[in-house]
């Protein structure tokens, strides 16, 4: 694949995270039975209007400024005419000339480097319903039109991206602020955060765009890295086989790992796209736009660059930490809650990132924190500061709040698991492990220094674990003289 | 009142007699349902008559009469809708076959504020397929006729709105007029159309053909009976954006101030050949009276409406082709047996659409279509735009523009049938007002000198003024006299 640039431009499609339809009442919520969440206008009954929803142009003004976006004083929503059955109406309001954002851009880092994506546009549209194949007894298939006229962003980037790591820093990017902002819940397996890619390649050093293909159904971050490699290297192969590529709509699949042809520029559908004469220009008034941008939060790139100014944190601690505005919150309470400074900053982003983000992984989901509550944890740092707890202890407690909720202070009592940190029973233990290993201690003596690390085993393995390891390590010392 | 006249009586005559209980709601109710009964045979004016609910509705008025607490002047009085009005639990078929069967779950808006009123619905009104036509032909469920003779049509689309009307069927109707749907069949039918400002009245629960054109607006015999059933269905809805939420007057109020110190602006482009003789003759016949009267006839020029048909042509079909995207067989109407999605539509569409539709699906579609939007849509919206330069130009010097409705009387059932494009000029002078979203009414102006079919003035105000135009729609009304009753369906 050498020789070749790959050059991609993304277009999400982000559900907003408003409590009702775009243009009616029903509700959003996902996971319903089929056609529970409809109404005459989200169902495209004959004589229906559509009655736009504040909050969502609301949420296009905050993202837009987010992002950096000129946010438009006046927008207009046209309709996309094509027949489906998931499409209620036989066209989708959505915006085509004017459209409420223009321009932005999307920031991130990769590989240590500062990069950015700039932005075309961004635009407010309905999303459609979903078509169920063989639910029936005989066959047929069922339209679900519970989604049908949840309110969408479409963010529609430049084709300024140039490798595939790039993509997903982009989206991940994206997504982190689309949670901050409190708009999309940044879901790809529900759909709720959608992503089609176009790609295309062009000779290493052209500055020409090569002819590009649009790519569809990547729902997870790892699919969209097998459409987008098995595309380039279905392009390149093309051309270095002196063939052309065909600009097409292209459908990844997973099974796969393949994307196939969906439909042709010549079989592209014809929009007919015209001002929807049924909405009235969205106008957006300065003050409302000065209002929006003052209420902004901070944006998780800050965030990471405060965690790293002012607390002295990792870029890779800070940036994982604020990837998500809920643990960046819970760190921020934690933090306070522990009396705040640097050093108890990185002991609890330690905590966070370590142990609490490994049983949210195994949890699968639910909150990142699960039950466990920032006091909580501010609790159990300040067990392992005050020496009562060591690593195993932490495990177990951590483990406990995460599933449970409750009192560290109370989990320690009633498990048993403060550390033994009494000098006497140290040395005791110690004194039995030397009596028991006469040839490592003479090694250690000798010379080899790594040997201590065994021998501190050998005695917390005698206090089942329990020996506090800044004792047992002095107590050890001690007795064994220096290397 | 003697029952045998009391359907001959204007809608505001029956409402006093209702006040002093000189008849019951009931009475009249069942008296209108047997004039259905005995004339709609010929006429086809309804397609569907709903006599056990409107009895019933006109028991719960009288009721209320007995009680005191009578909702408006329109308690109690028989009135039907063009089937365009989404009617809960009564069928909606827009003179479509493609909804035939489709029982809505909801009340238009206008519904919703007619049943609050008081008003009794007796029934659905025939009309040209989804308001497409000038003749009441391309209904579906075969044509309405004219009550002046029924060789003749009522005009379209609002035909049997009209007819139902003329005939003393009812005593007013809801209409809906995208190009001339209210105004041309009350001027060929002699009875009083008010198309309002676009954006006066909720388009909620009407079957959308062009909806930057289409508006909702009362057919009744006389002018204070329209300005009373205009009153009870305007103003802003939440569920139509582009309805405005500027406040509705009271329209009687000051109706009968008289034509004195109006300025009625006379378009030369509407005076040059384009009626027939007979039509012209009344119209300027009418404009005498209003000099007359007191008021002072103004020249204007509206250098732009020849461009008029040929725009709504493009804007109106393009409007519809989407509109009429959702009659696919998925979800309600009609649904074709099919193996295949595309043999679904295809098939339903078919089946369900009559000719008219389909031209006009065409014709939108097409052009609407990449590399077609600029030179049609794009410019016929352009062409909206200067159409409402001239009369807003016009209406610095006049306050109404008058002229003709209809550039002929009723024609013959099947005259024009064979070619659209003469169909599609019936809508000459009325087609301006849609394009600029102004009010305009037709106000009966005597009867044709030969055929005695009845003739309407047209008559266009400034946006929102309903007033001034009713107000002069009323002085010649009374300047006429009783309009005559028609007489092909005794």
């Amino acid at each position: 694949m050498s020789g070749w640039q790959l050059v991609i431009g993304l277009e999400v499609h982000a559900q907003l995270l408003t409590r009702s339809k775009i243009f009616c009442g029903c509700p959003t919520t996902f996971g319903a039975e089929p056609n529970a969440h409809v109404c005459p206008v989200c169902l495209g009954m004959p004589g229906v209007l559509p009655a736009l929803n504040r909050q969502v142009v609301e949420f296009a003004v905050r993202t837009g400024l987010a992002l950096g976006c000129a946010i438009q004083e006046k927008s207009v929503f046209a309709r996309k005419n094509y027949f489906y059955p998931d499409l209620p109406k036989g066209y989708q309001v959505s915006q085509y000339e004017l459209p409420i954002c223009q321009g932005g851009e999307v920031e991130f880092a990769l590989d240590g480097a500062e990069r950015r994506v700039r932005l075309t546009r961004i635009h407010m549209e309905e999303d459609a319903g979903k078509n169920l194949h063989g639910v029936a007894a005989d066959g047929s298939s069922g339209v679900d039109l519970n989604r049908a006229g949840v309110p969408l962003l479409e963010i529609v980037s430049e084709p300024d991206i140039r490798s595939i790591d790039e993509a997903v820093e982009y989206l991940k990017a994206l997504r982190a602020v689309l949670m901050y902002l409190g708009v999309n819940d940044g879901n790809l397996e529900e759909g709720s955060f959608r992503c089609d890619a176009n790609v295309s390649v062009m000779p290493v050093g052209s500055t020409v765009l090569g002819t590009r293909c649009e790519i569809k159904n990547m729902n997870s971050f790892r699919f969209l890295r097998q459409a987008i490699e098995y595309e380039m290297r279905r392009q390149v192969e093309i051309l270095e086989g002196g063939g052309k590529i065909v600009q097409e709509t292209r459908l990844f699949d997973p099974q796969r790992g393949e994307t196939r042809s969906m439909r042709s520029k010549e079989e592209a559908h014809d929009y007919r796209y015209f001002p929807e004469p049924d909405l009235p220009p969205v106008r957006v008034p300065a003050a409302w736009i000065e209002e929006a941008r003052r209420a902004l939060p901070e944006l998780p790139r800050a965030r990471a660059a405060r965690y790293q100014r002012d607390l002295g944190l990792s870029a890779y601690d800070a940036a994982v930490l604020t990837a998500d505005r809920r643990t960046a919150e819970f760190f921020d309470a934690a933090l306070v809650a522990r009396g705040g400074g640097a050093e108890a900053a990185k002991r609890i982003a330690n905590l966070i990132n370590g142990e609490v983000a490994r049983l949210a992984n195994e949890a699968g989901s639910g909150a990142p924190q699960g039950k466990l509550a920032p006091a909580a944890l501010a609790g159990v740092v300040r067990l392992v500061d005050e020496g009562v707890i060591g690593g195993p202890g932490v495990r177990q407690v951590i483990e406990e709040l995460f599933r449970e909720g409750g009192d560290p202070q109370a989990i320690v009592a009633a498990r048993g698991l403060a550390q033994v940190s009494d000098e006497s029973a140290v040395e005791a233990a110690a004194d039995a492990v030397i009596a028991a290993s006469p040839d490592e201690v003479a090694r250690y003596r000798a010379g080899n220094a790594k040997l201590l690390g065994f021998l501190v085993g050998q005695v917390m393995k005698g206090m089942k674990g329990k020996g506090n390891p800044a004792v047992v390590n002095a107590v050890l010392r001690r007795k064994l003289g220096s290397p | 009142m003697s029952l045998p006249g009391i359907l001959d009586r204007s809608l505001t005559d029956l409402s006093r007699a209702l006040e002093r209980r000189e008849v019951s709601s009931e009475e009249v109710t069942l008296a209108s349902l047997s004039r259905i009964e005995a004339t709609d045979g010929r006429l086809h004016a309804f397609l569907r008559v709903a006599p056990e609910r409107a009895v019933a509705d006109a028991r719960a008025a009288d009721a209320r009469r007995a009680r005191g607490e009578a909702r408006s002047r329109l308690d109690g009085i028989p009135i039907a809708l063009k089937d365009i009005f989404l009617t809960r639990g009564l069928e909606t078929t827009c003179g479509s076959r493609i909804l035939e069967g489709f029982v809505p779950p909801f009340d238009a808006t206008v519904v919703e504020r007619l049943a609050a009123a008081g008003a009794v619905v007796l029934g659905k009104l025939n009309m040209d397929e989804f308001a497409m036509g000038s003749s009441n032909e391309n209904s579906a469920f075969g044509p309405c006729r004219n009550p002046w003779d029924l060789e003749r049509t009522p005009g379209g689309s609002s035909g049997g709105s009209a007819a139902a009307v003329a005939a003393r069927q009812v005593f007013g109707a809801l209409g809906t007029d995208t190009g001339g749907s209210i105004r041309q069949p009350a001027s060929l039918c002699g009875v009083v159309g008010v198309k309002p400002t676009y954006g006066r009245v909720s388009r909620y629960g009407v079957v959308a053909f062009a909806s930057s054109l289409d508006q909702v607006g009362p057919i009744a015999r006389t002018v204070p009976d329209a300005a009373t059933l205009l009153g009870a269905v305007a103003g802003h809805d939440p569920r139509d954006q582009t309805s405005s939420t500027l406040p509705v007057p009271d329209y009687l109020e000051g109706l009968e101030g008289g034509a004195r110190g109006l300025r009625i602006g006379v378009p030369r482009e509407w005076f040059q050949g384009g009626s027939e003789a007979g039509v012209e003759r009344r119209v300027r016949e009418a404009l005498a009276a209003y000099e007359a009267m007191g008021a002072t006839l103004v020249d204007v020029e509206l250098p732009h409406a020849k461009y008029g048909v040929a725009a709504y042509y493009l804007v109106a079909p393009a409007e519809a082709s989407s509109n009429l995207a959702r009659y696919d067989g998925v979800r309600f109407g009609l649904r074709a047996p099919a193996r295949t999605l595309g043999e679904m539509y295809g098939e339903t569409r078919d089946r369900g659409f009559g000719a008219e539709p389909k031209r006009r699906i065409m014709l939108g579609t097409y052009a609407l279509s990449a590399g077609y939007y600029d030179a049609y849509y794009l410019r016929a919206q352009k062409v909206r735009t200067l159409v409402r330069r001239d009369f807003d130009r016009a209406f610095e010097r006049c306050d109404l523009v008058a002229g003709p409705v209809s550039p002929t009387v009723a024609f013959r059932l099947g005259e024009k049938v064979a070619d659209p494009l003469q169909m599609y000029l019936a809508d000459v002078f009325t087609i301006s007002c849609n394009l600029a979203a102004l009010p305009g009414l037709s106000v009966p102006a005597g009867l044709h000198p030969e055929s005695g079919l009845p003739i309407g003035l047209q008559l266009v105000g400034r946006p929102f003024d309903e007033a001034t135009m009713l107000r002069a729609a009323r002085a010649l009304e009374r300047e006429m006299g009783p309009a005559p009753a028609p007489g092909a369906i005794g």
